[in-house]
């Protein structure tokens, strides 16, 4: 076959190239076997996370944002729920919008710019969020503006799941990837460390979210604290 | 609008997939029949309703994408629909909303969107022949739209 003028060269013969070697969608990893470049992976039950699923057993079709980026167990655990998800990179964001710049985050059109990258969706329009352990890194203005957007774009009566360090120092800590096994294990892989931006005590933690109907603590054993917020 | 002449334009017969390679853009619609690998750029629509589309490491989209199986290695702004299944494979990034009834994504692929599983429709039952003249083709086809398909002898 001869193609017209410049569409000759275009499409060039080629063997199909290979389909690739994904894992299957729903085969998990051993749980506590070390990943790939060296990140070591954890599975710990998790409190926090049984009592996120708890409150919204026996329901499908709920739209549920993720901050930690897309990892396959949460996709395929999610969905398989029968929910979907929105899933969003939000540490990557911030990264790329601000870099090291910390001044930045006070600046009220960046901080806005910032929202429309991560949170631009309308009104009570998630059911539940899995935010993780992406909060700590904002300075003040930002994470209020970020905390404020949460609770407009999250239904009533809705859940969000979040972790905080429980260290007393502001040095580097450990950031995560949170893979949920079941409805009660999650597990836990080291992705990097950076330095907070602030510390959060319990009574830190219930102010910042201090607008939502109720906050609840969970401790685990691996520093880290697990809290489910009432929207 | 693509940047491309207009017209319908086979593949060759050649057991692969059809390809846009890395120094190639269009702008526009494309239509296939058989399986299509995109290593350079393209601005528009992609439908490959019964074909697979892999946008290879270097492929770059903003497009709407409906495939029967989307591989994605490079780069996709859009939304995309994979009847099948749906890759994403590590280094790739994808900005858009997925619906698909199986989807696989590596560890070290960037994901900002939604996923919707959707069970396949089942396939309906073959109509019987008429004597009723085929439809035209899409308006699309006059207005530089590409197809791709395997030659018609």
């Amino acid at each position: 076959m001869n193609f017209p003028g410049p569409l000759r060269g275009i499409l060039r013969g080629r063997n199909a190239p290979p389909s690739g070697t994904a894992a299957p969608a729903y085969a998990l990893r051993p749980s506590s076997a070390p990943r790939r470049g060296g990140e070591e992976a954890v599975a710990r039950p998790s409190r926090g996370l049984e009592e996120f699923f708890a409150n919204i057993r026996g329901q499908s079709g709920l739209t549920i944002l993720e901050l930690g980026g897309a990892t396959q167990q949460n996709v395929s655990f999610i969905t398989n729920l029968g929910h979907r998800l929105y899933s969003l990179d939000f540490l990557q964001v911030l990264d790329e919008t601000f870099g090291d710049s910390k001044v930045d985050q006070s600046n009220p059109g960046r901080i806005e710019y910032f929202l429309r990258q991560t949170l631009d969706h309308p009104d009570e329009y998630f059911d539940a969020v899995l935010i993780w352990d992406v909060l700590e890194y904002m300075e003040p203005p930002l994470l209020a503006a970020v905390v404020d957007r949460l609770r407009k774009i999250v239904r009533p009566k809705s859940y969000l799941l979040a972790f905080f360090h429980s260290e007393d120092k502001l040095e580097p800590v450990s950031v995560h990837t949170f893979r949920i096994q079941s409805v009660n294990a999650v597990q836990v892989a080291q992705r990097g460390a950076r330095v907070p931006a602030q510390l959060f005590n319990n009574r830190g933690v219930e102010k910042l979210f201090g607008k939502f109907e109720s906050v609840k603590f969970f401790l685990a054993r691996d520093r880290l604290r697990e809290i489910i917020v009432k929207a | 609008m693509s940047s491309m002449p207009v017209g319908r334009l086979d593949a060759e017969s050649r057991g692969g997939a059809a390809t846009i390679g890395k120094a190639v853009k269009i702008v526009g619609q494309i239509f296939s029949k058989e399986d299509l690998y995109v290593d350079g750029e393209i601005e528009g629509t992609v439908e490959a309703m019964e074909n697979k589309l892999t946008i290879g490491p270097h492929g770059t989209a903003k497009a709407g994408i409906k495939a029967r199986e989307v591989v994605l290695q490079g780069s996709l702004q859009g939304n995309v629909e994979a009847t099948e299944k749906m890759e994403i494979k590590k280094d790739a990034r994808l900005v858009g909303d997925v619906r698909t009834a199986r989807i696989m994504i590596e560890d070290g692929a960037y994901f900002k969107g939604s996923i919707d599983i959707v069970k396949p429709e089942p396939k309906a039952a073959p109509k019987p022949q008429t004597s009723v003249a085929a439809p035209a083709p899409p308006a699309s086809a006059a207005t530089g739209a590409l197809a791709f398909g395997p030659e018609k002898r």
